[in-house]
């Protein structure tokens, strides 16, 4: 018993509160998107959807506690075990899942359905802590980094079965934890610049400017540096091969499946096709914009409750948020987010065990991902890709599987002090 | 270099924070677009469209109400047909008018209503209203068409018709949208401000898929629509009614006006149609076939007809030479037939008798004296000096310029200056023979029926007239008619000539249009033939009544009817007789202009 109240003493409250602020204002915009005088007129039963969020709350809560009483040492033995397990279900999720609009993305008997793209998430974070642990690890050698993303690739293979490109995507976010952990930087220069550029290509409307600037880059130097012909030949083929990938990238493009061709072509003109493919964004951003300073007022917003945004309560809540509480809402929960996500670094930090701290940089990857490839896309900074806003949005499965990842670490750093020092 | 990471990873954490803040702040605070899309969205304007005004004879017989009709509007997305050929014969319209009135509003929007099909009637409405429940995306939308109980009256009435791009543009108050109705002729257009009354407007809010979710802040910006004022028209509709009744299937005018105050009390168009027609569903059909109608239906010929005066306009050529003492009733001039056709009649005549017996020259040289005075010794000049002087004092009778009566469209005619004979013959080509015909109302001049009724109303009056109108007062206030209306026009000749004028003019009838008289109502009248040369003569009879204190002055017109002593002359007595006596005493007369057959 001592050891548990030295253990509830060592407990971060300022991330515990800053989690219990979130879930609390997320269940409030649940609430203000299900208001409606005329709620029987609606075809979404919006009384049982806030209803709902509150049981999921309390059973997160239960979670919290089962995960704050169990020995923190269960979760470094079994991660690799939990992560096999969930595997497995990723696997059959597909054979005994349920389809919705072609993606099978549940699993589960009747009314109880769990999402195990979500729920793989923390323990695909356990496995690579597990595995990242040993000292003689080091990202920047190539058999440790083939390990590495062995571990990450598998989980994101099985769901981009399922197909589920958003929570895929996710998983690339643990790069943040590899970039901390020692993977070399040119791999992120390479990552950005390609990134960088597939985007120029993709947003200017003729690839004849972008390929000029190449030239003129390339050309310039050439002409400045050492003229030998190894390095002439060199940037020369750099500069072709530039221009060949922003040439391939509308090809590429017009090989993907429309809906994520229109993903990306809204990205950059949200005006398109406002009715259509644009819709989302359109009214995302109307209903955000329309939130001035202050906002309308609580329970106040047009946009949100007469559902002219789409997936009000899951992926798009922040439009209610920004709606009813305007720029000075946005700010206080950006503000909590960012508030996180520091602490949890500053946390992640201060592990004396390596697999702790790679824990902790995966959960400040993950939530950073979420948080802000959702609010960007909810405001037209970035692609609409369904992935929920933590701890804010509705369903059970994304609550509790955002409140595990959490836990699992505030229980890690609250045990600190009882481990061995075993950090690299 | 790795002790740098977890700081570059909390900076990229502060970056993304920066960059979302700075574009929610951008949308939110600097971009007020939003919240106009936002209210576009959500926010639905309606506007609370007023009744227009109703519009009362007279006597308080109403005329023009307002009909409701409705129409069965479409939600495309929520419409399900089922089985099309069942739900055609519900609601009796073809498959094809469904599929095309389906697809516009489809390609208008798949979630805002838009109308299925137009004005339904009263009886239709009744008899789909039970099936409505079972197709989803139907609903009715009620408006009101205009609507005349007595299907009379029409080219006066006018009708009202949507609002064109035109007449949008002109309104820079912006009181009108797209969709409006408003007055396109008669009444209904000139009185357009005090019967459209006030369009209200109210705001309530909508979900994406346009289903009402109540006012928008409990309807604190809301307001109520004001309806229009309601108009009593000076027609009398059961002389306007009988008097249709006699030009049924004739073409030409009558005009009837009450002398003392200028008030039309009946006014017809002939051929004309039913008002009702040009209402609702039909009027785009109705309208097309009115226009190509060669009988031209919608040509409204009391205001816009034209023809030569006529003997008619001896009278006033006697008035003009009593006032300026060329002419005395004791002035006697020979039938000199040399000078101008005439027919038998006693020779010499004095003023009366040659009103009396319309003798052409008497008028020739009468004229000759009213026109020659003598004031150059150029006789080109003198006669141009005395047609310009002569022009005045006619057109202060109301000729000449449209007599600005409450209708637009109206024809001014034309009574000629020495302009017109400058362009036709050249300044110093021309004098007095070159214009005598103008002497008996021929020529180069042309009036409407309108202002010969007008004429009448003047003999009537012994020299005066108000301008004739059709409304007698707004929401009953007669004050608040055009104040033009209420203003005297005197022309300018003294009382004391008159009473020669109207002897003779009650005498003429006697000999010209014996049909006319009646032995206990003393009619002045004057027959008139307008030349055509086209067919028959037009008909042309104007007439006032009683003559020692005239209530009705009248001018009828019927084309292509020939001598003025039969089909005008029958027409406007029994028009006196039944606006006067309120009864025809005469049936066989009406049956004669009924059956219509003057020419013999």
């Amino acid at each position: 018993m001592k050891e548990s109240e030295v253990q509830i003493n060592r407990v971060d409250w300022i991330a515990v509160s800053i989690y219990f602020a979130l879930v609390a204002i997320g269940w409030f915009n649940i609430y203000a998107v299900v208001y409606d005088s005329q709620v029987e007129k609606s075809i979404f039963d919006l009384s049982i959807s806030s209803g709902k969020q509150l049981v999921w709350i309390g059973t997160a809560i239960g979670l919290i506690t089962l995960i704050m009483v169990a020995d923190y040492r269960f979760f470094e033995n079994l991660s690799l075990i939990i992560y096999l397990i969930f595997l497995l279900i990723l696997i059959v999720t597909p054979i005994f899942g349920k389809e919705v609009n072609g993606q099978i993305l549940s699993i589960g008997v009747g009314e109880f359905r769990i999402q195990p793209g979500e729920f793989a998430k923390f323990a695909t974070a356990l496995a690579l802590a597990k595995v990242m642990e040993r000292p003689t690890f080091d990202l920047s050698k190539r058999n440790y980094q083939a390990i590495a993303f062995g571990v990450l690739l598998v989980p994101i293979a099985l769901i981009l079965l399922q197909p589920d490109t958003g929570t895929a995507m996710v998983y690339f976010s643990l790069l943040i934890m590899f970039y901390r952990e020692g993977l070399p930087q040119w791999y992120y220069v390479l990552g950005i610049g390609s990134v960088t550029i597939t985007l120029l290509a993709l947003g200017v409307d003729n690839n004849l400017y972008l390929a000029a600037i190449i030239v003129l880059v390339v050309g310039g130097m050439i002409y400045l540096g050492k003229k030998s012909w190894q390095r002439i030949l060199a940037f020369s083929l750099i500069g072709i091969g530039l221009i060949t990938y922003i040439y391939s990238i509308d090809f590429v493009v017009s090989k993907l499946p429309p809906h994520q061709q229109n993903r990306i072509m809204v990205l950059f003109n949200p005006d398109i096709d406002p009715l259509g493919v644009g819709w989302n964004v359109t009214q995302s951003k109307i209903a955000i914009g329309s939130g001035g300073f202050f906002g309308k007022g609580y329970l106040e917003g047009t946009q949100t409750k007469f559902d002219f945004v789409p997936e009000q309560d899951t992926d798009f809540i922040f439009c209610t948020l920004g709606e009813e509480f305007g720029w000075m809402g946005s700010f206080v929960v950006i503000s909590l987010f960012s508030g996180l996500l520091y602490r949890l670094v500053i946390m992640a930090e201060r592990q004396k065990t390596r697999f702790s701290r790679i824990y902790g940089y995966g959960v400040v990857s993950i939530l950073l991902f979420h948080f802000m490839v959702n609010i960007a896309m909810t405001i037209g900074l970035f692609p609409v890709v369904g992935i929920p806003l933590p701890f804010f949005s509705y369903g059970g499965s994304s609550l509790w599987s955002f409140t595990v990842l959490l836990f699992i670490f505030i229980k890690l750093d609250s045990s600190r002090a009882t481990q061995l020092g075993r950090i690299s | 270099m790795r002790d740098q990471r977890p700081a570059i990873i909390l900076l990229f954490i502060f970056l993304i924070s920066g960059v979302l803040l700075v574009k929610l702040f951008a949308i939110q605070v600097l971009d007020d677009s939003f919240l106009k899309r936002a209210e576009s969205n959500a926010i639905q304007r309606i506007v609370d469209h007023p009744y227009r005004g109703l519009v009362y004879d007279r006597t308080g017989k109403l005329m023009v109400f307002n009909n409701p009709i409705f129409d069965l509007m479409v939600v495309p997305r929520e419409f399900n047909v089922g089985d099309t050929a069942k739900f055609c014969e519900l609601f009796r319209i073809s498959k094809e008018e469904l599929i095309e009135s389906y697809n516009a509003a489809k390609s208008y929007s798949k979630v805002k209503p838009s109308p299925l099909i137009k004005q339904l009637s009263t009886t239709d409405f009744a008899r789909i209203q039970d099936f409505l429940v079972d197709y989803p995306g139907l609903f009715i939308l009620t408006r009101s068409v205009r609507s005349y109980p007595s299907a009379t009256t029409a080219h006066a009435l006018g009708y009202i018709g949507e609002i064109s791009g035109g007449q949008l543009e002109k309104d820079t108050i912006g009181y009108y949208s797209q969709g409006d109705y408003v007055g396109l002729s008669g009444l209904e257009k000139y009185y357009e401000k005090e019967l459209r009354g006030k369009k209200g407007v109210k705001y309530k809010m909508v979900n994406v898929r346009g289903v009402d979710k109540g006012p928008f802040k409990e309807g604190e910006y809301d307001t109520l629509s004001i309806a229009g004022q309601n108009l009593t028209s000076t027609i009398d509709l059961d002389l306007q009614r009988y008097g249709e009744m006699l030009m049924n299937g004739k073409t030409g005018s009558v005009v009837a006006i009450e002398p003392k105050t200028g008030e039309i009390l009946a006014m017809i168009s002939a051929p004309f149609y039913d008002p009702n027609q040009l209402t609702g569903a039909e009027f785009g059909k109705t309208y097309k076939k009115l226009n190509r109608d060669n009988s031209k239906p919608l040509f409204n010929r009391p205001i816009m007809a034209t023809y030569p005066p006529g003997s008619i306009f001896k009278i006033v050529q006697s008035l003009i030479g009593l006032q300026e003492g060329v002419l005395t009733p004791n002035s006697t001039f020979a039938c000199n037939r040399s000078l101008v056709a005439c027919h038998n009649h006693p020779n010499p005549v004095n003023l009366f008798g040659a009103i009396r017996n319309s003798c052409n020259p008497y008028y020739h040289q009468a004229f000759r004296q009213i026109i020659n005075r003598e004031v150059s010794s150029n006789t080109f000049k003198d006669t141009e000096i005395g047609l310009n002087a002569w022009r005045e004092k006619v057109l202060k009778f109301g000729l000449g310029s449209p007599l600005g009566m409450d209708m637009t469209g109206e024809k001014g005619g034309d009574i000629p200056s020495s302009k017109l004979y400058d362009r036709i013959y050249g300044a110093g080509h021309w004098k007095y023979s070159t214009i005598y015909s103008l002497s008996i109302g021929q020529g180069e001049m042309q009036v409407t029926p309108l202002q010969m009724a007008n004429l009448a109303a003047i003999f009537a009056n012994k020299g005066y007239y108000y301008t004739p109108h059709l409304v007698k007062a707004i929401n009953g206030n007669p004050k608040r008619i055009p104040a033009k209306f209420q203003e005297k026009h005197s022309v300018g000749v003294d009382a004391r000539h008159f009473d020669l004028i109207q002897d003779a003019m009650a005498e003429a009838i006697y000999g010209t249009a014996a049909r006319a008289v009646m032995t206990d109502l003393v009619i002045a009248g004057k027959t008139g033939t307008a030349q055509n040369p086209h067919g028959e003569d037009h008909s042309v009879f104007v007439a006032f009544a009683p003559k020692d204190n005239p209530k009705i002055a009248i001018a009828v017109y019927v084309e292509n009817a020939g001598w003025g002593g039969r089909a005008a002359a029958s027409t406007a007595s029994l028009m006196i007789e039944k606006y006067i006596r309120r009864t025809i005493s005469r049936p066989e007369l009406q049956d004669y202009v009924i059956a219509g057959n003057f020419i013999y």
